[in-house]
This record gives C-alpha cells, structure tokens and sequence, in this order.
C-alpha cells in the first residue's frame, strides 16, 4: 500500500488545486485515465504470480477507489463553491417592495351589500331589483299613499321631468320593487331588495341625496308580526353578531300596519334606531292583486350607508361618493 | 309635540314614576321620546336684575355694557351681546359661580376691558324653550318679579318634567297634551279625565250677535263658534306663558296666547277674529272662486284656486283660508274688545293639498291635515278658551252657534278576534282585546267570534279592521309578542345575473381597479365637455345645478372621479364602476334605464383594456365577442371600437378622446371601456363544454404577414381559425412591429400557430398541408401577405 500512498496524495494535492471542474477532469484523467499509472500497474498485474495477483489486484482496486473519491469529494467542494458564489452575486434584498401588484377594492357599499345579501339568502330569501326612477304608482299609491297623504311630504321626493308634474320621479325608497314583485308573482314571496334611493337632502357629514337602503318582503299563509321580530332578530344576530338585541316600537308607515321601528342594542345597553318594519297593509296587497284575506306578510328596511357609517366610524358620509382612492383603498 | 309632566297631570293626576321610565312607556307606545329635560333645576344663583343703565362698550360694537340692580340697589355691570332690552325691563340675570342647566359656569371675565360679573339669560340657556334671540324679558305685572329675587320664583317655576314627542302622522290625538295622557293613563291603567272648567256665561245671546253657514258640506264637517266682549289685549298670565315656552311657543298676548295654549292643551286648532269687523257677525264657509285673492294675516296676497276652502263674511268676501291661515281684515288688534272664537273640523285631504299648493305649513294645518277631533272636543274647546278669557276678565256671550256638514261615519266596525290573533301572532280573547281598546276610548262590544268596535272621534285616521289590529298591539304591548320565524322559506339564492355581477367585480378588483361609485347626477355641460351627446333627462326640484340631470353614460362621472384623484395627487388609477344610466325612451313613461359597467385604466395601454375585456368575455362565457373598429362618441377617434356580443352593438372601447380629457383636466391618457352590462348578463351566455385534453405531440408553426393598415388582426385570426379548423389547437399574436423593414403604411404581424390532433400525432406532411392552407386563406381573403 504505502508505494501507492504517495500517488494517494499527488492525487490528493492535484485535486485540491484544480479551481474548476475543467481543471479538475484533466486531473483525474492524469490519475484515473488510460495512460494513469494506476492503469497501466492494471495491465502489469496479469505478470504477477498467480499466487499474487488477487492480492495485488485488490489493492490497485482499493487504491483507484480511494482516488475516485478523492476527485468526487472535490467536485461536490466545488459545484457548492459555484452555487454559494451565484447566490452571493444574486443577494437580494426582498424589503424593495416595487409593489406592482395590487388588488382593487370594492366600494364600501358594495361590501355591505353583498353581506347583507348573503345574509338573508342564507335565511331563505332571494334578491329582486328594479328601476331607479319609478312613477307616481309604484312610489306612492301602490303603496297606500294618496296624493294628499302627509306623509308623502315626509319622502322629499325628487321628481324628473318625464309624464305630468309629479308623475314621474327618483325612487325614495326601495319599496317599489317591492310593488313590481307583488305584481309579477304570487305567494309565497321572500325577498330583499337593496338598492340606491335619492330624497332631496343637501349633502352633509350625514345626508346625501343618493343614499342605498335595503327592503325585506314576506307574503306567505299565516305571517304574523311574531314572525316579523322573530325575522328581524335573527337578521341582526347574523349580521351584528349573537350578542346583539333587537326590539320593535310601534310607529307609523301608510304601507304597513301594524307598523313598528326597530331598534338594535348596544354594547352600552343603549339602543339604536336601525329601520321601520310592519305587517304589509291589506290596501297595499290588493293594489297589488293579492288577497289579503288568504295571504299576509310583513316588511323591513334600512339605510345601507348609515350602516357601514357606522361600522367604520367614518365622521363624513359624503366619503361614500366622493371617491377618492386613497378612501376606496383602506377596506 | 312637546309636553310637560305637570299639564298631563292635570289629566291623569296619578302619574308616577321616573323621568327615564315614563319616557320609555310612552316610547313603547309609539310616541318616541327625543329629549327629556328636566326645568326648574340648575337656576340656582340666576336672579331678576332691574336694568339701571344701558351704553355702548367702547371697544366692540357688537356688546353693550348693562348696569343691573341685583337686589342691593347698587348698579353690577356685565357685557351683553344682546340689544333686545330696554331701561327699567326686568331680565333673568345668571350671577358669578352659578351653572346654567347647560352646564355653563359663569364667572368674572373682561370683554376688551370691560368686567362682566354675570350674564343676562335668554329663555334657551335657562333651558325656557327654543328661544335663544334675545334677552328674556320678565312680565312687569309679576309679583315677584322685583330685583333680586330667584328666577324660579320670580316665574313661578317648580321642578317638571318635559318629554319631546315623535308623534306619527296617524296620531292626530297625540298631537295634544291631553291626548299623551289619555295614552298614558292606559298604559300606566289609571285614570284619564278632563278638568270641569266651569264657564261662567254672560247675558248677551250668541244667536243675536253671530250665526255661521256651511255651504260646501264636503269641505267642512263641523263649524263651531263663541263670543267674547270686554276683552282686554294684554300679556297672558305667566303661568301660561311658561307652558308656552315650554313647549316652544312664543307668547303674543292674552288672545293669542291662550288660542295657542288651548290647541297644545286640547289639540284642536281654533281661530279668533274681531268682531267689530266681521260684518253682523256672519261666516260661511265655501270652495274659493277660482282666481280669488285674499290678504292673509302674514300680509301675503294669495290668489286661491276652486279647491282650497275659504271662510267668507255676509258679502261673500274670504276672510280666512280654511283651516290654513285668517286673514288680515279679521285680525285682533290692541283695540279689540269683542272677539269671535271658530273650532272646527276641516276635511284633512282639502287642507292637505291647499298646504302643500300655498306651502303654509302651521300647528294648526298640520293637526287638521291629520284630522283632528269632530267631536264634542270642538264644545270643550270652546268652553276652555271662553274660560281662561273669562279669567282674564272678558264677558261670554252664551250659547255656542253651529252648523255640520259631512262627518266621517261612526258606524262600528267588524272586527275578528281570529284575524287579529293570526295577524299579530298572539293568542287574546275578545275580552282582552275589548280592555285595551276601551283603555284607550274606543267603545266595544265582544262577541266570542268578534267585536263590534266604534271608533273615537279623535282617531280620524282609524277606519278598519288593521287599524284596530295596531291599536291592540300597542297596548297589549309589541315587547310582548312572541318572536317565531316563518315556516315555510324556500332555499335563498342569488340569480344568474347577480352572481355573474358579482363575478366581474371580483375579475375586476383582481386585476387591481378601485370601484367607485359617483352619484348619478351631472352638471349641464358635463355631457358635451366628455364628447357626449347633450340630451339628457332633468330633475324637477335638483338641490343644485350641478347635480340637475340624469346620466346617459358613466364616462362624465368617472373622468370627474379621475381628475378628482389627480389633483389630489393620487397615482395608480384604476377604475370600475356598475351603475344605471338613464335614456328618454319616447314612447314610455319611465326611461330607458340600463345596467352599465365601465372601467377606466388611466395611463394604460389601449391593448390593456382590450385584454381585460377579453379576460370578461372568457370568464363570463360571452357567446362571439368581436371588436368593430369605429368613431364613437367621447372616444379616440383612431382608438375605438364597438363591443359586439353575438353581433350585437354591446358597448365600447378604447382610450377616451385627448379634448374630453382636456376638458376635464386629466393628465396622460385614459383606456376606457363601457358595456351594457345587463343587456350582455340577461342574454344567453355560452356553454361550457368539456374537451379533453390530447395526450400527442403538438407542432408549432410560426407566420409572419406584412400587413396593411387596412387590414385587422381581428380578420388574419378569423382567416387562420377556419383554415386550422379543429386541429388549430391555439393561435397567438406574438410580434407586430413597424418600421425599416416594412412598406410604408404596412406592419408586421407574427402568429404562432399550434397544431394538434386528439386521436394520433401529426406528420410533418399534415402539418406543412395545414400551414399551407392557413397562408392560402389569409391571402386570399385580405390583402396581408406572408413575409418570405
């Protein structure tokens, strides 16, 4: 062994020194290659006595072997000092954020309806819509509100100037979708219908002339207004969360009677006023031609904007359309 | 509606209970409460002061200094802001460490040099009612009203209680301090009554100096009148005027004021005139000729039309507007000593739509509006204003005159206990329902199926079965309902049309836009400054100019919403917005009213929106979406093109025109597209089918044609699609470049082809058969010529 542990550490010494992999091939094949020193003892063996050769050829064996992993060892050295170079030349630091990526954000509103929607589509209710401008009809005396009615002067109506005076106008309220439906479809009926409605408020840090609300509608056989509370707080549970009460007072709606506001509790034990509900007027039935007699039903409904005002804080409502990005972006 | 706890007292005396408690009954009785207060505390320290001197500050115009004698004689100055008093008056006077029911302190202070030691109160920051115009000055006539003394006693003030009411259209009796307590008393199950007033009447006879006509029946459903002589016009009690504060009125004079304390206390309007000038003390009551003037006492002409009700005197002239305003002729005057008193009951839609014409909004049109009572409240109103005119030391002629004409139907109603219950998910019996409409004076018979139920003269707007159903609820109390949850509730969902909606803004908040959402209204000009066309619908009543007419396309909205975020400095503006427009549609009533969507890419490429829109049309499976190049309007007129979906005009796209953008300051350039969004959603959408994917080797084909100008990409494509057929597996722009190696007016287009067969792998002969007749087509069909 020991005449070869001198090749042993020329091989060694001329692995350590070659830089490459070019470098390290030519020096194997200088120890491992076909005019090697080691190949050519290879062919010497078969000169050897019989009785020697085994134990001859054995050591060359071990011997080339040792040298093989010698040369390996060093490739493994240097294909890491190759990979640990190109990572140190491709540092990066991954804080320079160029940020070209970016999601859009929906509207506010937009958020707030979609909850609301899924809400009350899990609670078995579909989603109808209609017309932002509507007529006299379907604004008011579908709705049991004669031209002379008070409380037509409650809804500060904003009129267009289409048919006669004050025929025509910007819905003041979601409740003409309610009508359109009635009218298409018999019972059973249970829908809600958000949208934008437009009163003639100037616009403030609480008032817009074009705000969102959405309107709930149960035709059914035997709806009673325990329904309507039971409804209502299940609504505010799903949506405010299951600590969050609700109860009715009695109030006043030409379209609904009994007619009730609802009011949602507060952490501090106050309650808040949230909407107007009731048990729909028989009037307003047959004006839609269902029997008041065979089906009955209640209704809801509630300002979207004043809601989402209220969930994010925001001290000016007039943000919702003023749409500047640096707003739409923070939800 | 205002009321304090010591009037309703005078009504139901066994009121009891905290403030915070009986304002939560009276909210759970549909009277909601905005605002409790509590008067009379929180005075101490305010004392009457007597004004001794009264002079200019010299350095602020705006102040004048006041000498007041507290009590000691000696003169306190204090800076005042207000000019409304006068030497000698008596006026509230808040002296040094006292605290106002505001929780003002006062203190010492110097006013540009002048010290003030203490302020001269109005009625508001005494927390006297609304009234914050000017100093209060006291009564000179009241007894303890000398300097000094405390403000509390000088007024005769002791604690109460006052509680703002919401009151509901279709409770006229609330409209009252009576009517509250009647409420009340049911919910708290004590006793109601009105007070004896005990009208002590004189000798002259009504009948010989007044009689009163009804000649529209239809307009009118009771006219009731009395007579007072030896009246005397001074300032009302100031028990009275107290009240009045309260409540938020301000005290006239004896006349006047008790007119007014009577309304608030009764809740029925009434009307006074001169005697001397209502010729042998006649009134009739008619429709107005059309065209017909009358001087109201507000000293406005008003020109009447045949629908608005009129009080006329004996020679047919108007003097008064029924139920509306009196008129100047008939008004009482400082030298008035005999005076008509008019209670009546006015027809509500009449006096609704003569209000709503004149815009006369008063207390008293809007209790008749929402009926007030035709019953024999008209008499005690009578008697109660004659009495307290009495007190004041006026003689009353007796007897009251009358005449009627149609009065709603007193007919009792049917009601079903059985109706009741199923409407109010309760289980009551007719005795029960019987004692909550008796509490609140509505007269019942039970049966065991139904009741027989006569309804108040107060409750005007109570007429059927439903309405009778709400009035046992409240009293039966809707916190006493128990809560359930319809049975019957089918599987919610949300339709096709919302959910594709919802879907595009979902794509479109991925590829990162903003949604805004504009308010549909815009400014004159707004249309024709974005390359619009002009015709738009207006509003009647807009709340400014700029927000007058209804938007025919969203581009106006969102370039403002643009150039609102580039002034601001705003970068990275990407747009999307759904919303209605609004076209006249001749031939309806209502517009043209459509679903669009937009999105604006500011600064971007116009192939960028193109790709995005291409993005929709695969994510909604739009059936056959193509381009049409073409001039729009508002559009880059060499940037443009019409969306056709299923080759129907659907919307548009391209980068906005550079003038429109100009004219709304924007900045760079803005790729733009708008579809009819409900159109494309409500149409048929296609199918997604399955196609497997093949298992063989595909061959790539690249070629390149020098192309006109004349010729779109969009007609190479379609060329390469029907000459590749079913074996085209993808085909794609990959290089357009024009330049030095193309002909004037030509550019380069370079596809890359992608053949593949599902069932075998593709020969080279196949392949170069199907190359070959991809050129052959594209050739033949347009004037793109493959490059060699």
């Amino acid at each position: 062994m020991s005449e070869y542990q001198k090749l042993i550490d020329e091989a060694q010494s001329a692995a350590d020194s070659s830089q490459n992999a070019e470098e390290l091939g030519s020096a194997r094949s200088k120890f491992l290659g076909k005019k090697s020193h080691l190949s050519e003892a290879k062919k010497e063996l078969g000169k050897l006595q019989e009785s020697d050769r085994a134990a001859a050829g054995k050591e060359l064996n071990e011997v080339r072997e040792l040298i093989e992993e010698v040369f390996e060892q060093r490739e493994v050295a240097l294909q890491e000092e190759a990979w640990n170079l190109q990572f140190e030349s491709e540092r990066i630091d991954l804080s320079e954020r160029l940020e070209s990526l970016r999601r859009g954000h929906l509207h506010l509103i937009t958020q707030a309806r979609d909850h609301l929607e899924d809400v009350f589509v899990g609670m078995g209710f579909t989603v109808a819509e209609g017309p932002e401008v509507e007529t006299a009809w379907y604004n008011f005396e579908a709705l049991n509100i004669p031209d002379w009615h008070p409380a037509r002067g409650n809804f500060d109506t904003i009129f267009v100037n289409l048919g006669s005076p004050e025929e025509v106008m910007l819905r003041s309220h979601t409740s003409p979708v309610q009508v359109r439906t009635m009218e298409n479809h018999q019972p059973p009926i249970y829908i809600v219908a958000p949208g934008r409605t437009f009163r003639t408020d100037n616009a403030d840090a609480t008032h817009l002339p074009a705000f969102n609300q959405i309107e709930g509608l149960v035709i059914d056989k035997g709806i009673t207004m325990g329904d309507l509370a039971g409804t209502i707080d299940s609504f505010v549970q799903a949506f405010f969360g299951a600590e969050v009460k609700s109860r009715l007072r009695p109030s006043y709606f030409p379209f609904t009677e009994p007619s009730a506001e609802f009011d949602i509790s507060r952490s501090d034990g106050s309650w808040l006023e949230l909407g107007g509900c009731g048990m729909v007027h028989p009037n307003v039935l047959s004006n839609c031609g269902i029997d008041p007699e065979e089906w009955q039903g209640f209704a809801f409904g509630f300002g979207i904007d004043r809601l989402v005002a209220m969930r994010y804080q925001l001290d000016d409502i007039r943000e919702l359309v003023v749409n500047d990005a640096r707003f739409l972006r923070q939800f | 509606m205002k009321v304090l706890l010591s009037w309703l007292k005078e009504f139901a005396p066994e009121i009891d209970g905290d403030p915070v408690s009986l304002g939560e009954r009276l909210s759970h009785l549909g009277l909601a409460v905005e605002e409790i207060s509590i008067l009379g505390e929180g005075l101490e320290g305010v004392v009457v002061g007597r004004i001794l001197d009264l002079r200019p500050h010299p350095d602020a115009e705006r102040i004048q200094l006041v000498d007041v004698d507290l009590g000691d004689g000696s003169a306190t100055q204090i800076c005042c802001g207000a000019f409304n008093m006068e030497v000698g008056d008596h006026v509230p006077v808040a002296t040094i460490g006292s605290v106002l029911p505001d929780g003002l302190e006062i203190s010492q202070r110097k006013l540009r040099g002048e010290l003030s030691n203490g302020m001269c109160c109005s009625p508001a920051e005494l927390g006297l009612g609304d009234d914050h115009d000017g100093i209060m000055i006291l009564p000179k006539d009241s007894n303890g009203s000398s300097a000094g003394v405390p403000i509390a006693e000088a007024l005769g003030m002791q604690r109460d209680v006052l509680w703002d009411l919401e009151v509901n259209a279709n409770r006229p009796d609330a409209m009252s301090v009576a009517g509250v307590a009647r409420d009340l008393a049911a919910s708290l199950g004590i006793p109601f009554t009105y007070p004896e007033y005990g009208l002590a009447e004189g000798k002259s006879k009504l009948s010989d100096l007044s009689s009163v006509e009804i000649i529209d029946p239809t307009l009118c459903g009771r006219f009731a009148i009395r007579a007072a002589s030896g009246v005397s016009i001074g300032e009302s009690p100031l028990w009275m005027q107290n009240r009045l504060i309260s409540l938020g009125m301000r005290p006239i004079n004896s006349v006047v004021d008790i007119s007014n304390y009577v309304m608030l206390e009764l809740g029925q309007p009434n009307h006074t005139y001169d005697l001397a000038k209502v010729p042998e003390g006649h009134l009739s009551i008619r429709r107005a000729n059309e065209g017909e003037t009358i001087t109201t006492l507000d000293g406005e002409k008003r020109t009447l039309v045949s629908e608005d009700g009129v009080i006329a005197n004996i020679q047919g002239e108007a003097i008064g507007i029924a139920g509306v305003m009196g008129g100047l002729s008939t008004e009482i005057s400082e030298k008035t000593t005999d005076v008509l008193i008019e209670v009546a009951w006015w027809d509500p839609p009449s006096i609704s739509r003569t209000v709503k014409r004149l815009n006369l909004m008063s207390e008293a049109s809007m209790r008749f509006r929402r009926g007030a009572d035709y019953g024999e409240n008209i008499e005690r109103s009578l008697d109660r204003i004659g009495s307290l005119l009495a007190d004041c030391g006026a003689e009353i002629a007796s007897g009251v005159e009358e005449d009627t004409g149609n009065l709603p139907s007193r007919d009792s109603i049917k009601v079903r206990t059985r109706k009741i219950n199923s409407l109010l998910g309760v289980d009551l019996s007719a005795k029960d329902m019987k004692s909550h409409l008796e509490s609140i004076g509505f007269e019942v018979s039970a049966k065991k199926e139904h009741l027989s139920v006569t309804i108040p003269t107060w409750r005007w707007d109570t007429a059927t079965e439903t309405d009778v159903s709400e009035e046992i609820a409240r009293m039966f109390g809707y916190e006493n309902i128990s809560r359930s949850v319809p049975k019957g509730t089918a599987p919610g969902s949300l339709t096709e049309y919302q959910k594709n909606r919802r879907r595009v803004r979902e794509i479109l908040v991925g590829v990162g836009c903003d949604e805004t959402m504009p308010m549909p209204f815009l400014a004159p000009g707004d249309l024709r400054a974005a390359g619009l066309a002009e015709e738009a619908i207006s509003l009647t009543n807009p709340l400014v100019q700029e927000e007058s007419l209804l938007r025919t396309s969203l581009l106006p909205g969102q370039l403002k919403v643009v150039a609102y975020n580039q002034s601001h400095r705003v970068e990275d503006l990407r747009f999307f917005e759904i919303g209605h427009v609004f076209l006249d549609s001749p031939d309806e009533m209502l517009p043209d009213e459509r679903e669009h969507l937009s999105v604006a890419l500011v600064g971007a490429h116009v192939s960028e929106i193109v790709d995005l829109l291409y993005v929709l049309g695969s994510e909604l499976a739009l059936p056959n979406l193509q381009l049409a190049s073409s001039e729009l309007p508002g559009m880059h007129p060499g940037r443009a093109a019409e969306i056709l979906v299923a080759g129907k005009p659907s919307g548009v796209i391209g980068e906005v025109d550079p003038r429109a953008l100009m004219s709304y300051g924007i900045d760079g350039r803005v790729a733009w597209l708008e579809l009819n969004l409900g159109k494309i959603l409500s149409g048929p959408l296609g199918k997604r089918s399955y196609r497997s994917v093949s298992k063989y080797p595909s061959s790539d084909v690249d070629l390149a044609f020098d192309v006109p100008e004349s010729v779109t990409s969009a007609s190479i494509l379609g060329c390469l699609r029907k000459a590749g057929s079913n074996l085209l597996q993808q085909v794609k722009l990959f290089d357009a470049y024009s330049g030095n190696a193309t002909e004037e007016g030509h550019r380069s287009l370079a596809y890359r082809l992608r053949f593949q067969a599902s069932d075998r792998t593709l020969t080279d002969d196949e392949v170069s058969a199907l190359r070959s007749k991809c050129i052959q087509l594209v050739e033949e069909k347009t004037d793109a010529r493959l490059r060699l």
